[in-house]
């Protein structure tokens, strides 16, 4: 997306500096997707499609409901299928639909090197900011559920934007309106739990007893969240993870890394000059240079007498 | 370019061309990969026209780097085989920093120190190679899992932090030991430097065991 700036920044990639605070009341958005509800149309991929003015490459058959097979720079949200056989034999068809779950705490822009990349606005929305983006794919790396993708043609790394241009002007996403069962809803983190927790109450009384809300704690919690039929085993649904968490070697490699790497090079840095001041440069002097002809004159006088 | 009469020749041209193209590349790739590795030295990114080329040009850097530094490989490796006089040397390493030249073994063409720096540049330079072709997005961005490129990029920045601090020492025993740099820029020494600094060495270039070209001209 652009910077668009309707909202404050709470954290920008690779910056020190203090995210402006002045307007202070924002309520936390979040976005929460009832699998249980979901029938699998697709409307909110062509809704994404069309506000975002995306036109992924047509593919080919790859004999599954998954079209295109994957994300991509211009695929922002695909559904998933998943057929799982339950404890009573039943085939269940688990569908999901897959794109950026804008994490509290983003993994992508803790690894991102370029200042003000990648930015979380106040309302909690994570966000690229695109002609910042210097396509390394540290983001890609830092990411604990595999969403970034980097585009061939100009080298920039894409996601879900939470549709932050229409949350701006109080619209709610594309996905969410398009979408025909109500699977999809929009508005603050508070009312959609309020929301997903009757609804998980409902699921439960009608026997799915594993029925709770996907909103990981190891992440900070997510701006979308799933409510899930089978909460306790959220790898069911195509691959969500049970325990998503940035890993630990983005956390060395962005952490304990960084301040051993500075010490490391100034210590050198700093004892090479405190050498040099102190004990001072090796000089050649006189009598090694007649030392030095002394040698090279006897070698010769033996080998010539 | 004009020699003292008595010069030795400790680099060759093609040594000496060689070495600058690897520390031409060593500190590009410094300056491009510090950008990317801590925000405030992004800035550096401005040399290579932006983060996007500085993304850009960096591997290609190190492919450079990596065909020279070959090459110094090449040329230098028998002569940076480790003695059992290398041992002597390190343990009088508290005689070596205080320029205390007599309580120090006499050394052959190369020390355990410059022998450490090549060894170390030799071990961490294909790491940092290889490490860094699977962190190489544009290219092998698919050819590896994301756990594959995470402990990627983490071998990546500990190789290039330890090259760097390689680096430091090795630039600053150049500085230190006087007229060093003179033998990488105009390849010769004179021969009280080589007294002074590899007498051993000067004792084979006298008794003839090196190439007789080494000894360029003596009355």
């Amino acid at each position: 997306m652009s910077d668009l700036q309707s909202q404050d920044y709470v954290r920008r990639s690779a910056s020190t500096m203090t995210p402006p605070a002045a307007r202070s009341h924002e309520d936390q958005v979040a976005k929460l997707i009832d699998v249980s509800r979901c029938i699998g149309c697709k409307a909110c991929q062509s809704a994404c499609m069309e506000w975002n003015n995306l036109r992924p490459e047509i593919g080919y058959f790859e004999g599954s409901y998954e079209n295109p097979a994957d994300l991509g720079p211009s695929v922002w949200t695909l559904m998933k299928f998943a057929e799982y056989e339950n404890e009573q034999g039943n085939l269940e068809w688990l569908i999901r639909k897959d794109g950026c779950m804008h994490c509290e705490d983003p993994g992508c822009l803790k690894a991102c090197p370029a200042p003000g990349a990648i930015v979380q606005y106040a309302n909690g929305i994570v966000d690229f900011i695109s002609d910042k983006c210097i396509g390394c794919g540290y983001c890609v790396k830092g990411c604990p559920f595999d969403i970034p993708r980097i585009s061939k043609q100009d080298h920039k790394s894409y996601k879900c934007t939470l549709c932050s241009d229409r949350v701006a002007v109080g619209l709610e996403p594309a996905c969410v309106k398009a979408c025909p069962t109500g699977a999809i809803m929009f508005g603050s983190k508070t009312d959609m739990k309020d929301w997903a927790g009757e609804r998980i109450e409902e699921l439960k009384s009608r026997g799915f007893d594993k029925a709770g809300l996907y909103d990981p704690p190891e992440v900070g919690g997510t701006h979308v969240m799933y409510v899930l039929h089978h909460a306790d085993k959220p790898s069911l649904y195509s691959g969500l993870p049970d325990k998503p968490r940035i890993s630990p070697v983005v956390g060395a490699w962005k952490g304990i890394i960084k301040p051993l790497a500075v010490i490391g090079i100034a210590f050198a840095a700093l004892a090479g000059f405190f050498h040099a001041i102190t004990i001072g440069p090796n000089e050649v002097t006189d009598e090694d240079e007649v030392e030095g002809e002394r040698v090279l004159h006897e070698a010769e006088s033996e080998k010539s007498p | 370019m004009t020699r003292p009469a008595n010069a030795i020749t400790r680099y060759t041209v093609v040594n000496r061309v060689n070495h600058w193209i690897t520390a031409i590349c060593f500190v590009l790739l410094t300056l491009s990969g510090l950008s990317m590795f801590h925000p405030i030295l992004f800035f550096l990114s401005d040399l290579f026209g932006g983060g996007q080329w500085t993304r850009a040009v960096h591997p290609w850097i190190g492919i450079m780097l990596l065909v020279s530094y070959s090459g110094l490989i090449i040329q230098f490796w028998r002569e940076n085989l480790v003695h059992k006089d290398d041992i002597a040397w390190m343990k009088s390493i508290g005689y070596v920093v205080t320029n205390d030249e007599e309580h120090v073994p006499e050394v052959g063409r190369n020390n355990a120190g410059q022998k450490m720096v090549f060894w170390s540049m030799t071990l961490l330079i294909p790491v940092l190679f290889f490490s860094g072709l699977v962190i190489w997005e544009v290219y092998f961005g698919a050819a590896t899992s994301i756990p594959v490129q995470r402990v990627a990029v983490l071998i990546h920045s500990m190789a290039a932090i330890a090259a760097i601090i390689v680096w430091v020492v090795h630039v600053y025993a150049a500085i230190w030991i006087r007229n060093s740099v003179r033998a990488m820029t105009q390849g010769y020494v004179t021969p009280g430097w080589a007294w002074r600094h590899h007498r051993k060495w000067l004792r084979e270039l006298a008794a003839g065991q090196h190439d007789k070209r080494t000894i360029r001209k003596h009355p």
